[in-house]
């Protein structure tokens, strides 16, 4: 019982919503990855780095329009769209065109990316701290359970759910989102009944990049933006979508969950070695289950 | 071995052994780490080129020797001779242990299961002060005087890298090396004639978990320091750039591929502060242009030339 009512103590309920939030980012990001994963099969590790170039364009176009409301909007819309558009060149350019070859060479190839890009933001943004401001609305927070809880988590646990309903519409209503599917169980018979396939691969991979950036987009006001912050993130990612099944969107939901809460739950049971819950997480959830906990569709 | 071959080893030895005394300081200390890096890089093709298993997360072992040699050294104030024995065994350890967790799963599971593990061990070290020294890593490690000094360091690394290089080489040429070819080329095969596949892959395992342990003792001896960068994944994937660049398939490559990027580290670094830009640019046109590696291409382009002339 002691044990009962420590748990639902106003701390640990405000650690689990903040815990809810980082979800959220987390799913953003790994959902795009999980797609990219599942349609083309590309483990593409350059998706962190789209998701740092995210949050450094949300901070160049909040700049540009002076901060404040007008500013922030502006910069959720229209940085993801840069990162589509760095993803369309990509795309068209080289990966298109290495669809066949090894996985571990697409892996190499993606990770040759984000080493370009990691150098790339250096050249364009700098090595310094930036910071994106939230607009007053979302600024100070409202007391939950008698403690402080921003606003803006609010904001981002809204997010969530929203495009989670997107994302599930896009691949489970459309035309679009049937073709992929098909793509992804067989390449060559979807081709064969006319459908062009390559152009299929480019539009989810642009959705996937996407995806990268509207995370780093809407974490950017909640963290220092900097150099580095795609390396942790996109081993996280990896690792989300892989417990939560290969190319599996609810599997990237369960999986952003699990990271999510049990990283802010394990800092408050044992604050030192808070980030050393998740990945035990992933280590007790592919002991049970190798292949995820959804169906994969590899 | 054909002869041709064996001399120009020699030679390269020779040259190797000889180079301390025309070298300044800096350039002996960057051939060491060359040499490090490179069995550390060899150690991982042992399981990723000739064993197929997607080895992704190598890095955690050469981390982890190195560490266990520092810690024992520096806060467990055991003999520096009797850590750098411990250093591989632990590393060849912790291998065997992440090993029997992972071999169940195959391919790009697995190497997505070692970097979970290897990252738990890295979010340990990082986070671990008192033992450790977290983000900082440790400093100053006291060597023994006779391999303290940079000429000594560096013979210590070439006689040790030269000993770790030639029963990588006897152990991948015997036939326990040849059934991991096996293994590698076809699993379902290997497993039909009765080749315990799970077992063999998890001896090759604890093996280039081993020699990457050594790597890492190595490095202390030459940088009497280590930081938990060493464990990081980043570091993994450089060294399998390392081990592509040299060509997967080749025993020396890897060697030859640590060389390129160490030196390219070094100098480019001197030039501009974005060398990871140039690595990036190497690696993409690696990939898309020399997938079997250097070495790789200039064997393939040799042997078609030796096929010529035996025809003609």
């Amino acid at each position: 019982m002691e044990f009962i009512s420590a748990f639902c103590s106003p701390g640990v309920l405000c650690q689990i919503l903040l815990g809810l939030s980082r979800t959220v980012i987390l799913f953003i990001v790994a959902s795009g990855l999980s797609l990219i994963l599942g349609v083309l099969r590309i483990p593409n590790i350059a998706h962190g780095s789209l998701y740092m170039i995210g949050a450094f364009m949300a901070y160049t176009v909040s700049k540009a329009f002076g901060g404040g409301i007008m500013g922030f909007w502006m910069a959720i819309l229209l940085a993801p769209l840069g990162v589509a558009l760095v993803s369309f060149i990509i795309e068209r350019g080289i990966f298109s065109r290495l669809y066949e070859r090894e996985h571990i060479m697409l892996f190499l190839l993606t990770f040759s990316f984000s080493l370009v890009f990691g150098d790339l933001v250096k050249m364009v943004w700098g090595a310094e701290y930036r910071s994106v401001s939230t607009p007053s609305f979302f600024q100070g927070s409202i007391p939950i359970f008698g403690l402080p809880f921003p606003i803006y988590n609010f904001f981002l646990l809204l997010m969530g759910p929203i495009v989670a309903i997107l994302l599930w519409i896009i691949v489970n209503k459309t035309k679009m989102g049937k073709i992929s599917r098909a793509a992804a169980v067989d390449r060559e018979m979807v081709s064969a009944v006319g459908i062009n396939v390559s152009l299929v691969f480019c539009i989810v991979f642009v959705i996937g990049c996407f995806l990268a950036g509207l995370g780093g987009a809407l974490v950017a006001p909640i963290v220092n933006v900097v150099l580095g912050m795609d390396h942790t993130l996109i081993m996280e990612a990896f690792l989300i979508v892989i417990i939560g099944g290969l190319g599996n969107i609810w599997g990237a939901l369960l999986g952003s969950l699990i990271f999510g809460l049990t990283q802010s739950l394990g800092i408050l049971i044992w604050p030192q070695f808070g980030i050393v819950f998740p990945y035990a997480a992933v280590i007790v959830v592919l002991s049970f289950r190798p292949t995820g906990l959804l169906r994969s569709t590899w | 071995m054909a002869k041709k071959p064996l001399i120009i080893l020699l030679l390269v030895a020779a040259a190797l052994l000889l180079l301390p005394f025309g070298l300044p300081r800096f350039y002996i200390y960057l051939t060491a780490l060359i040499v490090t890096m490179g069995l550390l890089a060899t150690s991982l093709n042992f399981a990723l080129g000739y064993g197929g298993i997607y080895q992704l997360h190598h890095g955690v072992f050469y981390g982890t020797g190195a560490y266990a040699t520092a810690v024992m050294i520096t806060k467990l104030g055991y003999s520096p001779w009797l850590a750098f024995i411990a250093g591989p065994l632990a590393a060849a350890a912790l291998s065997l242990v992440m090993g029997i967790i992972c071999i169940r799963l195959s391919k790009l599971y697995f190497g997505m299961l070692q970097i979970s593990l290897g990252s738990l061990v890295w979010a340990i070290v990082y986070r671990w002060y008192s033992f450790t020294g977290g983000d900082d890593g440790i400093h100053g490690i006291s060597i023994p005087s006779l391999i303290g000094s940079s000429k000594g360091a560096y013979y210590f690394t070439m006689i040790v890298a030269g000993l770790a290089m030639f029963f990588m080489y006897r152990i991948l040429h015997s036939p326990f090396g040849s059934t991991l070819q096996g293994i590698r080329d076809n699993a379902v095969r290997s497993q039909a004639i009765g080749v315990n596949v799970r077992l063999h892959q998890l001896a090759a395992l604890v093996m280039a978990g081993f020699f990457a342990g050594v790597a890492g003792v190595l490095f202390v001896v030459v940088d009497n320091s280590v930081f938990p960068d060493m464990l990081f994944w980043t570091l993994s994937l450089e060294i399998t750039i390392m081990a592509l660049l040299g060509g997967w398939f080749t025993f020396l490559g890897p060697m030859l591929g640590a060389a390129v990027i160490v030196s390219l580290r070094t100098f480019v670094s001197t030039y501009t502060e974005y060398w990871t830009f140039a690595m990036g640019l190497l690696l993409m046109l690696v990939i898309l242009f020399l997938p079997e590696g250097v070495l790789g291409k200039v064997f393939e382009i040799w042997k078609r030339r030796k096929s010529l002339e035996v025809r003609s």
